[in-house]
């Protein structure tokens, strides 16, 4: 029953789903591709259009993939609700004791260290996230390697650039924009390939 | 998004004020799930149960109306993604097999991957906060290169990383802490 298989992955996902929208999409990943659901390219696809559209990226994901699964509207309900769940629940008993936990935890070692740890694990997941996308269907070329060099650089470089220079920092936050950078290899891409 | 939350509900709605809105990103961001939508229920719940109307109060319903602000805040954050994310998933389906896209999605795909990779260096460094390298920050980054290893060669699921992860903090500072005394 590939709704109750799409219900129990998407709970996991938001269950363990710690760090933010890039992590998820390791957890996403995973169920993904393992479950058979779509190919390596379908997914890279889905994250590109997850990019360029507004709204939280794992939202944006789980609709995707619920619906190219199921083929059907309700897939993408039953994915997205999935995945909200355990924060629901959790959120919501969070807020009915947030007073005494806000001034209780926010010392405790336990909970400090955890979240440090999950930073760290977060990182991994995103590193591996990457990593499993760096297929010959996703690097066809020289020229998708110089593609990913472009806007891998083009990301990085606003960070490094030292804050006296307001002007050039502008312009190369302007570049470093993911939707501009998808759009402008979108281009290179309709050029050189068709 | 955080900006953009900050802005309407705290500045321009006044929902709730600076401290609670620092405290929301605390917890929207240590509970598991997509940040936007724990900071809807948070904010949902807050304002539900402070401005229950009175018609809710007399009808002795006034213990629903926070789940109704929060159903609604999660609506709010969702749908609007929800929709435009399927009308594209039911048009790109009839689409993807066109030369024209196909071409287009081959430039596409390696700018996707870079745009995962490249926030990299800068959670790494943001990872160790609030000091930069403060004590078994090497260590952890050693984790975070096993994490990624096991992921991506042994196909290891990233939901066991997470359950390791917690553990091994737990255990780490139940050692650390024995110690002190």
């Amino acid at each position: 029953m590939i709704y109750l298989q799409l219900f129990l992955s998407f709970f996991k996902i938001g269950l363990f789903g710690f760090g933010g929208g890039l992590a998820i999409l390791s957890l996403i990943q995973h169920e993904v591709l393992t479950n058979g659901w779509m190919s390596e390219t379908e997914f890279v696809d889905i994250v590109a259009i997850s990019q360029v559209t507004p709204g939280p990226i794992g939202i944006n994901c789980a609709t995707y993939v619920g619906y190219t699964a199921t083929q059907s509207v309700w897939g993408s309900v039953l994915a997205t609700g999935a995945m909200i769940l355990p924060g629901l629940i959790i959120m919501l008993a969070v807020c009915k004791v947030y007073v005494v936990l806000s001034a209780r935890f926010a010392g405790n070692m336990f909970f400090q260290n955890t979240l440090r740890y999950l930073r760290f694990a977060v990182l991994g997941l995103i590193a591996a996230a990457a990593l499993l996308l760096v297929t010959p269907a996703t690097f066809i070329d020289t020229n998708s390697i110089i593609l990913f060099a472009t806007v891998f650089i083009l990301t990085v470089l606003p960070q490094l650039v030292p804050a006296k220079q307001p002007m050039a920092s502008r312009i190369l936050n302007i570049l470093s924009h993911p939707i501009l950078l998808i759009v402008l290899a979108g281009m290179a891409g309709y050029i050189i390939y068709s | 998004m955080l900006p953009l939350i900050q802005r309407e509900v705290v500045d321009y709605r006044k929902w709730i004020d600076e401290t609670e809105f620092l405290n929301m990103i605390a917890l929207a961001q240590a509970a598991p799930g997509l940040i936007a939508v724990n900071s809807a229920i948070f904010i949902g719940y807050q304002v539900g149960s402070r401005h229950i109307p009175a018609v809710w109060t007399a009808r002795r319903l006034a213990r629903l109306y926070p789940y109704l602000a929060v159903a609604a805040a999660v609506a709010g954050a969702v749908l609007p993604s929800f929709v435009i994310i399927l009308a594209i998933a039911m048009l790109f389906a009839s689409y993807n097999h066109m030369p024209a896209v196909e071409a287009v999605m081959k430039g596409v795909r390696p700018a996707v991957v870079a745009l995962i990779a490249a926030p990299l260096l800068r959670m790494a460094a943001k990872a160790n906060n609030p000091k930069p390298f403060r004590e078994g920050g090497v260590l952890l980054l050693t984790w975070s290169l096993i994490s990624a290893l096991l992921i991506w060669l042994a196909h290891v699921s990233p939901v066991y990383i997470i359950a390791a992860t917690i553990g091994l903090a737990l255990i780490a500072t139940f050692i650390c802490e024995r110690r002190k005394r």
